[in-house]
């Protein structure tokens, strides 16, 4: 067997995370120590996995990089792996974490070993849930991930935390509860969780519409989709920055993950049963965040709003189940998760300046702070999706293979860009352009070198990938038409068993 | 050579954008003109070749997009068609950066300036040049992007935000029926390359599509789509809103964007898809009957305005719908023919009235203008030139392409072509009637403006003065000249060869004379109606204006579309987001979700506290009923 590469990956943020515990935070050389211990380990991991991406053969549907080792014998095994779709994720998670850390290392006040220790440890728990190739083990790495989540905005958040951290537990930990009873009716009735053996075994139509109702509702709410949305607009409020943009960048993408390995993989019959209400859900996600994006007030909540009506094109694009709309919802979830960090970036910075979020107290900051202005007006272009940025690849796409399903679903998710354009420059019209009106901010610093380096970090993707995405729709071709031939094929087993 | 083109313009943007503070302005500003100079001088030899050595080609540069079986390129595409753009987007745009030297001498953001309007050459460079559909978008949206950013150069100006924000979003509209135009074509054709589709629409023709169970023919839905994008982009009437608005960008950009350049985006769209809207009745008629409506819409609008940069505005909306219904009637090479010679006049016109701004220190009202002509020779003279040039004065460029539409209008024969000659004809006399009108209102007259002494009205420097002469001799010849390559009818396809094509050969007949010399007749005697109505006898303008106030203020108030479209759009989706935010969101999910659920529970369990009170007895009690509870059930059964 090989290096086990996979699990590296894996675990040395925590194996960071363990050194920064014994760290002292009370002395200067120390604190100095675990920012860096904590920054050199998240860089190191992304390195590697840029190695593993530079190593991946994209010319095979298989698993690579397998590991396998029993944990429970005749219950479950540790087993992970990865394919074109989830390498993306895994290079997306290592690249924001160092700047997360970064960020943490300038802008948290108090008790910043914990929070280092929580970053890193989510991070491990994020790789774990796009690695595993084994339901228990998803299932474990999935809602490990809320616990430090809930943490970072329960401990670090603003004055609303507790309420918040509350709504975003009580709404993911409900939707999971069904997820497990899920799983434990799949191991009860098929008595492994390897989902590469459930895949080939395929799962009983008669239940299908049962299990795809317990994982969506997990999925669901994670994504999150109307109307189980409401936690994101408070979580993201009262999270700090970096909580903010883990949140939105990677967290957010857990749910579509799902949705391409359990929802299409494990129960085609019922995904395509449930098609319908996919869309409609989509749809008036796009239309009613969009509205709701354009009338608010606090820059973090509209934000909020808008990446639910972005994640409603990734939901949209997953279920045409043509090539197009696949990778476009891929394409789209990366995208955003770059675009989505970068605009909590931004927000972070304003905040850490004057300590508003509202949109009110700001304007004419193209005159104090020109880079930052640019930056901003280039990110909200992106999350508009205007041609030439990774947001214009994933939403075309996604539009092109909803076309081909239906005419009319794909017309109101267009709707959906116009008001999205409305809300982006209107908020750039009332934040950056204009006069200084605010007296506080005649003397407002313009972004320091960090904040330049996150921020320019995430431009060039951004950019790079919207002139030039042949390296991630390489990367996810072969894997994406094999979940549809799959897919495909199993419909068609179900549908001739059932006629 | 063609990369060259493309990209100078680019490296230019990116240097002056990003450098510009390092190599100062002076610096930025000969880069930018120059390189844009080199690509126009290219262009002009390319052109060339193109019309006497038959060249054409297809450069690739680098693949885009490649998902299934959509497969799209980077590519650079010379034929007739986009050479004909490359010489007009690149010479209108070296003369204007070498102006903005000139006008932009007072302003702190000259890098920044110059570097918006090389980047928008390119972005307008990559739409002409393209070979497919999602090209030809990506240039439609960043010349949407720069022209966003240029109207609202002055960003400490509320109006200019504004106008930068509805000139986006309204393109937005248009471009959502682009896109779905875009959607469709490769849902029918699987392909967005426009060889590989222009050469299946033959056998497309009675496709249908059943949308909401009512069946559509696939190619008029197609055309009807892609002709509201070209709406939007060329502000033709119900989506224009934004065109007079982004007045508020700085001059050279009106003239460069908002008049020879991006505003014909639309036209060169339809002219490019001409293989698809010759098999579209329904779509050509459509575009006629939008194209004479603008036209005669917006010099209604342009009698009565007073700001001139507006009325120069209106009047391109104006000659936009000419050029539509030229490309309705099936005369796409006459519309391209008028997108050539009114890309030199009007933007002589608008930089000459920047000339004019600049010299009462940004005053735009011509009723605060008047007696200068003496003390503003050059610009007087010139912007003269570009007034006869645009109103179609015998043997100036105008003249020939004007005409032409008037003409090929009528010969087509249908009931909308020989309609749209009529409104053409009438619509050629309104044109001169308000373009003497500014030429009388700003120059003659009395010395009307208060704020600055008629002795400090000074002509503009010679930096600014050379592209207007360049314009003005464009103005003139360019119909002469180019007539019998852009308009040849006994064989167009010399000139055009397959880059535009006519299911119907275009009329070589000549139409009745009386529609030949109607138009310039007209043209010229409105010079002495216009002077006498508005420098002779004001009381009888005034007369007018009060005995149809009623016409007077609807044209004023353009006819009210901006009132129409508060109402009707904006106010309700700002209520209606209200509405899901406040009601739906917080009151009705929260309040049942999971504020409801931790509200039961709490309740739930004061209530439960209660059963442990703590005393003895109550247990028993309770104990007891339990008990005899279960003796029943046991009993009972």
């Amino acid at each position: 067997m090989n290096f086990p590469i996979l699990s590296s990956i894996i675990l040395l943020p925590s194996i960071g995370a363990l050194f920064i515990f014994f760290g002292k935070e009370t002395t200067v050389t120390g604190k100095q120590i675990i920012k860096y211990v904590a920054l050199f380990t998240a860089f190191v991991n992304f390195i590697i996995s840029i190695y593993v991406w530079y190593l991946f053969d994209n010319s095979t549907h298989d698993f690579q990089f397998v590991e396998e080792k029993e944990w429970l014998k005749g219950f479950f095994n540790y087993k992970v792996g990865i394919d074109g779709i989830s390498i993306l994720f895994i290079v997306l998670t290592t690249f924001i974490t160092p700047l997360c850390i970064i960020s943490a290392n300038n802008n948290i006040k108090f008790r910043l070993k914990d929070f280092l220790i929580s970053i890193l440890i989510m991070e491990s728990l994020m790789l774990g849930v796009f690695c595993s190739l084994d339901l228990v083990i998803f299932y474990l790495f999935f809602e490990g991930g809320l616990i430090p989540m809930f943490l970072i905005i329960g401990i670090w958040g603003g004055n609303r935390r507790v309420y918040s951290a509350f709504k975003f537990f009580l709404f993911t930990l409900l939707g999971s509860v069904l997820m497990l009873i899920g799983i434990i009716f799949i191991f009860l009735s098929k008595g492994t969780t390897d989902f590469i053996k459930l895949y080939e075994m395929g799962i009983d139509p008669n239940f299908q519409n049962y299990l795809w109702l317990a994982f969506f509702s997990s999925f669901a709410v994670k994504t999150p989709m109307w109307p189980v949305h409401t936690w994101l607009p408070d979580a993201h409020v009262e999270a700090p920055t970096t909580g903010s943009v883990l949140l939105a960048a990677i967290l957010l993408k857990m749910a579509g993950y799902g949705f391409l390995r359990f929802s299409i993989g494990l129960f085609p019959a019922a995904s395509d049963f449930f098609t319908p209400l996919v869309y409609t859900l989509s749809v008036v996600a796009i239309i009613y965040t969009s509205l709701v994006a354009l009338v608010q007030e606090d820059m973090k909540k509209l934000i909020a709003y808008s990446s639910v009506a972005h994640m409603g094109y990734v939901t949209l694009g997953i279920f045409t189940l043509t090539q197009q709309g696949l990778e476009g919802s891929l394409i789209q979830m990366i995208s955003h998760g770059l675009v989505s960090a970068a605009l909590f970036f931004s927000v972070g910075v304003l905040y850490e300046r004057s300590h508003s979020r509202l949109i009110s107290n700001y304007g004419g900051l193209a005159t104090t702070m020109p880079k930052y202005s640019l930056l901003f007006i280039i990110f909200s272009l992106s999350a508009i999706g205007l041609p030439g940025t990774s947001g214009f690849i994933g939403e075309f796409l996604v539009l092109i293979g909803v076309f081909k399903d239906n005419f009319f679903v794909a017309a109101i998710a267009t709707l959906g860009v116009i008001l999205c354009a409305a809300y982006m420059l209107w908020l750039c019209k009332r934040v950056v352009f204009g006069n200084v009106k605010n007296e506080n901010l005649i003397k407002i610093k313009d972004l320091n070198k960090s904040e330049l380096f996150i921020l320019t970090s995430l431009v060039f993707p951004i950019i790079f990938f919207g002139i030039y995405p042949e390296p991630l729709l390489n990367t996810i071709e072969v894997s994406i038409a094999n979940l549809i031939d799959t897919y495909n094929y199993n419909l068609n087993f179900t549908n001739k068993n059932n006629g | 050579m063609e990369n060259i083109i493309l990209f100078l313009p680019l490296t230019a943007a990116i240097i002056s954008g990003f450098f510009g503070k390092i190599i100062g302005d002076r610096i930025s500003e000969v880069v930018t003109s120059l390189f844009v100079s080199i690509s126009a001088f290219l262009s002009l030899i390319i052109f060339y070749d193109v019309i006497f050595n038959n060249y054409e080609s297809n450069t690739l540069i680098m693949p885009w997009i490649n998902s299934g079986t959509l497969s799209v390129n980077w590519s650079i595409k010379i034929d007739t068609l986009s050479a004909v753009m490359l010489v007009v987007v690149t010479l209108i745009s070296a003369l204007v950066h070498i102006y903005s030297i000139g006008y932009m001498s007072h302003d702190q953001h000259k890098p920044r300036f110059m570097s918006y309007l090389s980047l928008f050459t390119f972005a307008m460079l990559t739409l002409v040049t393209a070979d497919n559909f999602l090209q030809l978008f990506f240039g439609w949206e960043g010349v949407g992007l720069c022209s966003y950013l240029l109207i609202g150069f002055w960003f400490r100006k509320e109006s200019a935000n504004s106008a930068a924000i509805k000139a986006f979003l309204v393109n937005r509209v248009g471009d959502f029926g682009f896109a779905l135009g875009i959607f469709l074509i490769f849902y029918l054709f699987g392909t967005l390359n426009y060889s590989d589709v222009f050469n299946q629409i033959p056998s497309y023709i009675d496709n249908n599509i059943l949308i909401f169970g009512i069946s559509f023919n696939a190619i008029d839905l197609i055309c009807l789509l892609l002709f509201i994008g070209a709406m939007g982009k060329s502000a033709q009437i119900f989506l224009h809103t934004w065109l007079p608005d982004a007045m508020e960008g700085p001059t050279p950009v009106s003239a460069l964007i908002h008049a020879a350049t991006m505003v014909t985006a639309g036209v060169f769209l339809v002219v490019r898809c001409s293989p698809i809207f010759e098999y579209s009745t329904i779509a050509l008629n459509v575009i006629t009957i939008i194209g004479m409506s603008t036209a005669f819409f917006a010099a209604t609008i342009a009698l009565v305005q007073t700001d001139i940069k507006k009325i120069i505005a209106y009047s391109t909306c104006s000659q936009l719908g000419y050029m539509f219904f030229a490309t309705g009637v099936g005369a796409y090479n006459v519309a391209m023919f008028h997108l050539f010679t009114h890309a030199f006049f009007k933007a002589l016109l608008f930089l000459g009235s920047g000339s004019v701004i600049h010299a009462f220190k940004d005053e735009q009202d011509i009723t605060k203008m008047g007696s200068v002509w003496k003390k503003l020779p050059y610009t007087w003279s010139l912007m003269v030139i570009g007034t006869l040039a645009l109103t179609g004065f015998p043997l100036l460029s105008g003249f020939y392409s004007k005409d032409a539409i008037i003409e090929f209008a009528y010969l087509r024969g249908n009931a909308t072509g020989i309609l749209a000659a009529f409104v053409g004809i009438f619509t050629a006399f309104l044109t001169s009637i308000y373009s003497w009108r500014l030429i009388f209102k700003t120059f003659h007259g009395d010395y009307k403006n208060e704020n600055i002494d008629q002795a400090q009205i000074k002509e503009s420097p010679f930096v600014m003065l050379v592209p207007l002469i360049i314009l003005a001799i464009g103005s003139i010849f360019a119909g002469f000249v180019f007539k019998d390559f852009f308009i040849n009818t006994s064989n167009p396809f010399i000139f055009w060869k397959d880059s535009i094509k006519f299911l119907n050969p275009l009329s070589a007949e000549h139409p009745p004379l009386s529609i030949i010399y109607i138009t310039p007749i007209l043209v010229t005697i409105s010079i002495p109606i216009s002077y006498y109505l508005f420098l002779k006898n004001k009381n009888l303008t005034i007369m007018i204006k009060e005995s149809n106030n009623f016409l007077y203020n609807f044209f004023l108030n353009k006819w009210y579309f901006d009132e129409l479209y508060d109402i009707i759009f904006i106010k309700p989706l700002k209520k209606i987001g209200l509405f899901f935010w406040k009601y739906i969101d917080l009151k009705t999910i929260d309040r049942f979700g999971p504020d409801g659920i931790s509200n039961i529970i709490q309740t739930l369990s004061l209530k439960a506290k209660k059963f442990q009170s703590g005393f003895i007895y109550q247990y028993a009690f309770i104990m007891l009923l339990g008990f005899s509870a279960l003796l029943t059930f046991l009993i009972l059964n």
